[in-house]
């Protein structure tokens, strides 16, 4: 799913909204969580996750083409930590998958047994 | 002369712990403000965002947001652990994880602010 996606997604579940609102909508919610992250500033959505920085102190890197050492500053990366519930809807997903797939044994890992012997 | 109820209501607690981070409140507030949703809308259209990333993250999509970030998935296959209190093993069993790449554009608006001469890439 993309940006443009998710905007036809929203648009298409509020049909009072101008198509246009959904578009400046999604825009908005993710200018405002870049800039608070920029600024050092944590998010956290119940149930979806929270962003924060992790800070990366600086050290000895190596070119890797040329061997030659070089320093690489100290620096602050975005992390996201997945809430509880984003990670429970996830992962039963793929519980559900992996029971489809015990329940109805694919015809594919039967000619591969047979291949191999 | 100033008013004072301006600066006695201000719960001077909360409005300390607002400033530190971003919830779904203020990203509401903003709806309404910039967007001119009502309030009921601007609270729902928060919801229905993360509701929707959510779905598509729980249907195997990965989800791709220009100049953010992109949400991937990640199978894990079972790996051994241990009770860390009793040290006894017990396998750690498959799963799926949501994994999260900021942009190179948010890590360079990160880096702006915080990362001193290392901005001007």
């Amino acid at each position: 799913m993309t940006k443009s996606d998710l905007i036809a997604r929203l648009a298409a579940r509020y049909p009072q909204l101008v198509a246009k609102d959904a578009d400046f909508a999604v825009k908005t919610i993710l200018d405002a969580m870049a800039e608070s992250l920029a600024r050092g500033q944590r998010i956290e959505i119940r149930g979806f996750g929270s962003f924060g920085l992790n800070y990366r102190p600086p050290r000895v890197g190596r070119n890797p083409k040329s061997g030659e050492k070089v320093h690489v500053p100290e620096k602050h990366v975005p992390h996201f930590k997945a809430g509880k519930e984003l990670r429970d809807r996830v992962d039963a997903r793929l519980n559900e998958e992996a029971a489809a797939r015990l329940a109805a044994p694919r015809v594919a890992s039967a000619d591969m047994a047979v291949a191999g012997n | 002369m100033e008013d004072p109820t301006t600066t006695e209501r201000l719960p001077a607690a909360a409005d300390a712990a607002s400033a530190q981070t971003l919830t779904k409140a203020e990203l509401a507030d903003l709806l309404f403000e910039k967007v001119g949703l009502n309030k009921r809308e601007a609270k729902d259209m928060v919801e229905t965002f993360f509701e929707e990333i959510r779905t598509a993250l729980e249907n195997g999509s990965s989800v791709k947001l220009s100049g953010f970030g992109n949400f991937q998935l990640r199978d894990k296959p079972q790996r051994p652990g241990r009770n860390p209190k009793t040290g006894e093993e017990i396998p750690i069993t498959a799963r799926r994880v949501v994994t999260f790449h900021a942009s190179q554009k948010l890590k360079s608006m990160v880096e702006a602010h915080y990362g001193g001469g290392s901005s001007d890439l």
